[in-house]
């Protein structure tokens, strides 16, 4: 015999102490990629020619500049790696504020910076998105409908995804950007009330993913929208986001 | 079966294009419905490339479950052909597909609107702007819903024709995710082509990927390795089970039953993590790859896998259980939104809405391929076709995947996990079908040269479903509508590709 008070006891209280702990992720998981100290060998050109996006770009460097906006963490730059100096570490804080930062020279990850201090006051403690997918693959989607399981429990930090847009604080945008979407983006932004924050979650928000250059999308996020906070994966793993949404409302020890 | 005019072929091989007779459009749509008729499916029709817009061969991929085989029909280049759909509507949205696509006309078709609505400059329609089919009377009103919806899911627009609160019929218009995968299978890198194929859908990105890559085999001749199948086959049972389980929570969530929702929405994402051990992505990214998989799994690693699946099947009996035996549940699914075997068989539905009307719809089990040809899973059906058949299908199919998996990874077969590709030869046509959680996955390919493909196309389970779920909600109310589209769960992705 099922009963539902049975059962509840039999699951067991399952939310998980984040940001208390950090989360324990699989030994293959593919975050942060990393180049060892030194400078590659001269012409070396494997990673480059393996990815499948160009997210790599050789330049004046020791290393090659690897843009994490474009990089679907397909990890073939680090097997084609021939002295093993490119790896993908278990970093799974992978958020930034601005652009530029999602180049691996910069400083991604656990320096994302809170929202300045009027806006941190109005949605620090209280934050309704209105998720719009735009192309996506269901897979960003998926995982961050998946903060609203018991296991993430998004809402004990304040944060929700609302119905409307005529609720929301922001939009997390996800997909390239159809040109089929493209309109119904707009109008969804413009029924937002002001002020308003723009999150691009994914590859594809950011930087088209891998469709990147099709004439049938726009190739993320921007410069349709200025974007407020960008969360790289391919899907982001739900801690990615979840890190970056509480790094953007100062929750988090910085 | 008696001889035809075609190639047979089975599942995840390729033919030399040229050794199919190329018919007159009046004998290719003959020897199409002829198969039809005596029990055939039509997994793809599509248009190959032809010179002039309007102008083009047709092709057909038939599956004929009688001889666990595949029949490739084609035509002469053909600027109009008889339409297929009044007779066998199953033919309904590849034909509309064909006119979007290459201008080449069904002639007969009832209905041909637009299926993705590329953003060309010479759209016409534009997206959102066509003419949509309409109830007129004085009590009928109409509700337009999306393409963004309330949830965290994809686009797409739904029209109600109602009277009062019933459902008279529902209009369903996608192309909003279009993204121009199968134009760039032919044209952008092919590097990017494994890429597209596990974005084709997220959600079933082992079911895709593993039907790109079995035609890439085909095409290129090569074995994947015995414990590459095996690992193939966990994943996509994994895929299977993660899904399935999220779905079952989600249609409890939609009918207010929130503790089933809240424990499948977790064990859900304990099935992710299961893929995430095997191949470090919680969706199967990087998983399959041409040739094998990109990942092995050692024997430590299959016992610690074995053990979370254990627990985990305990916990979703546990937590599905409970649907079973709540009386408002059964009274909610039961005799919602319910399709017919006569219907499903018409609209050629697939998958596990196929299989929630009595029909024994399986690739796994009619058209294995890989490690399915050696263990062989039951095919799960139901007879009600209502929402309850459709949960419940999922119900035992977690159960058999479940079993399915604890004995694979007991018995995994040694070896390696993956052959070297080679490149394929030219003007070589590969069809390939997997059973991905929703149903039947086909892709079909033809090389051009130098590792290029000419033609390729992709039928996700959801084009087969989409007409199902229309009627589903026929007679129906609004509000039986988040019910029943969870019920289908079909892809808008993966539909406008």
């Amino acid at each position: 015999m099922n009963h539902p008070l049975l059962e509840r006891w039999r699951q067991g209280y399952r939310t998980f102490p984040y940001p208390q702990r950090a989360p324990a992720l699989p030994a293959r998981f593919r975050g942060l990629p990393r180049f060892a100290a030194g400078a590659c060998p001269e012409g070396c050109r494997h990673c480059l020619d393996a990815c499948p996006l160009g997210a790599l770009e050789a330049g004046q460097r020791l290393h090659p500049t690897l843009d994490l906006g474009r990089c679907i963490f397909c990890g073939d730059c680090a097997a084609a790696c021939p002295s093993q100096r490119l790896t993908f570490s278990g970093e799974y804080r992978l958020a930034a504020r601005r652009r530029p930062d999602l180049l691996l020279d910069g400083q991604p990850s656990a320096s994302c910076e809170p929202l300045p201090p009027p806006l941190l006051k109005l949605f620090g403690r209280s934050l309704k998105l209105r998720q719009v997918s735009a192309g996506g693959c269901n897979a960003c989607e998926a995982d961050a409908n998946v903060l609203n399981t018991p296991g993430y429990d998004l809402a004990r930090f304040g944060i929700q995804f609302v119905a409307s847009p005529r609720h929301a604080d922001g939009l997390l945008i996800t997909g390239p950007v159809s040109q089929n979407m493209r309109q119904a983006l707009l109008d969804t932004w413009e029924g937002t009330p002001e002020p308003r924050l723009v999150i691009a979650c994914g590859s594809c928000a950011i930087g088209g993913g891998p469709y990147a250059g099709h004439p049938e999308v726009n190739g993320g996020v921007e410069p349709l929208l200025k974007v407020d906070l960008f969360v790289p994966g391919c899907p982001p793993h739900p801690y990615t986001l979840l890190h970056g949404l509480l790094a953007l409302l100062g929750r988090l020890e910085r | 079966m008696s001889r035809r005019p075609g190639g047979e072929l089975r599942n995840g091989e390729a033919l030399p294009l040229e050794g199919l007779p190329a018919l007159s459009a009046d004998l290719f749509v003959a020897e199409v419905e002829a198969a039809l008729k005596t029990g055939a499916r039509l997994s793809a029709l599509l248009t190959l490339p032809g010179r002039v817009r309007g102008t083009a061969p047709l092709l057909a991929v038939l599956s004929v479950p009688e001889s666990g085989t595949l029949l490739a029909l084609r035509s002469l280049p053909v600027k109009r052909f008889p339409s297929l759909t009044p007779s066998f509507p199953q033919a309904h949205l590849f034909e509309r597909e064909i006119f979007e696509a290459s201008g080449v006309i069904p002639a007969g078709h009832p209905a041909l609107a637009p299926v993705r609505f590329p953003p060309t400059a010479e759209a016409d329609p534009a997206i959102g702007t066509q003419p949509f089919f309409q109830v007129e009377g004085g009590e009928v009103h109409e509700v337009a819903v999306g393409p963004v919806h309330a949830g965290v899911i994809e686009p797409g627009h739904f029209r109600f024709q109602c009277l009062g609160e019933e459902v008279l019929h529902l209009g369903i218009s996608l192309g909003y995710q279009h993204r121009g995968v199968e134009r760039a299978l032919r044209e952008e890198p092919p590097a990017r082509a494994l890429h597209y194929a596990e974005t084709l859908a997220g959600d079933t990105t082992i079911g895709h990927a593993l039907a790109h890559c079995q035609a890439r085999e085909a095409l290129a001749g090569i074995q994947v390795p015995a414990r590459g199948h095996a690992l193939r086959a966990a994943a996509l049972e994994l895929e299977r089970l993660a899904n399935h389980t999220g779905d079952l929570g989600a249609m409890a969530g939609d009918v207010g039953f929130l503790p089933t929702a809240a424990f499948c929405g977790r064990l859900r994402g304990d099935f992710l993590n299961m893929t995430a051990q095997l191949c470090g992505s919680r969706f199967g990214r990087g998983m399959v790859r041409p040739g094998g998989t990109a990942f092995d799994l050692d024997s430590s690693g299959a016992d610690e896998l074995r053990q979370k699946l254990t627990t985990a099947l305990r916990e979703v009996a546990g937590a599905v259980g409970l649907l079973w035996e709540s009386g408002s549940v059964r009274m909610r699914f039961e005799e919602t939104g319910t399709v017919s075997a006569t219907r499903a068989r018409e609209l050629g539905l697939v998958g596990v809405a196929a299989r929630a009307c009595g029909l024994a719809r399986d690739v796994r089990a009619e058209f294995p391929t890989g490690y399915y040809r050696f263990f062989q899973l039951p095919v799960s059906t139901s007879p009600a076709g209502d929402v309850f058949a459709r949960a419940f299908v999922r119900w035992m199919e977690i159960e058999r995947s479940g079993e399915f998996l604890l004995n694979l990874l007991q018995s995994m077969p040694a070896g390696p996990v993956r052959a070297e590709m080679k490149e394929p030869a030219a003007g070589m046509l590969a069809v390939s079908l997997t059973e991905g959680w929703r149903g039947e996955i086909c892709h079909v390919l033809l090389t051009g040269d130098g590792n290029r493909l000419t033609a390729a196309k992709v039928v996700d389970p959801s084009f087969h479903n989409w007409t199902g779920l229309a009627l589903a909600l026929r007679g129906g109310q609004i509000s039986d509508f988040p019910l029943c589209n969870k019920s289908f769960n079909l892809s808008y992705c993966g539909t406008d590709l």
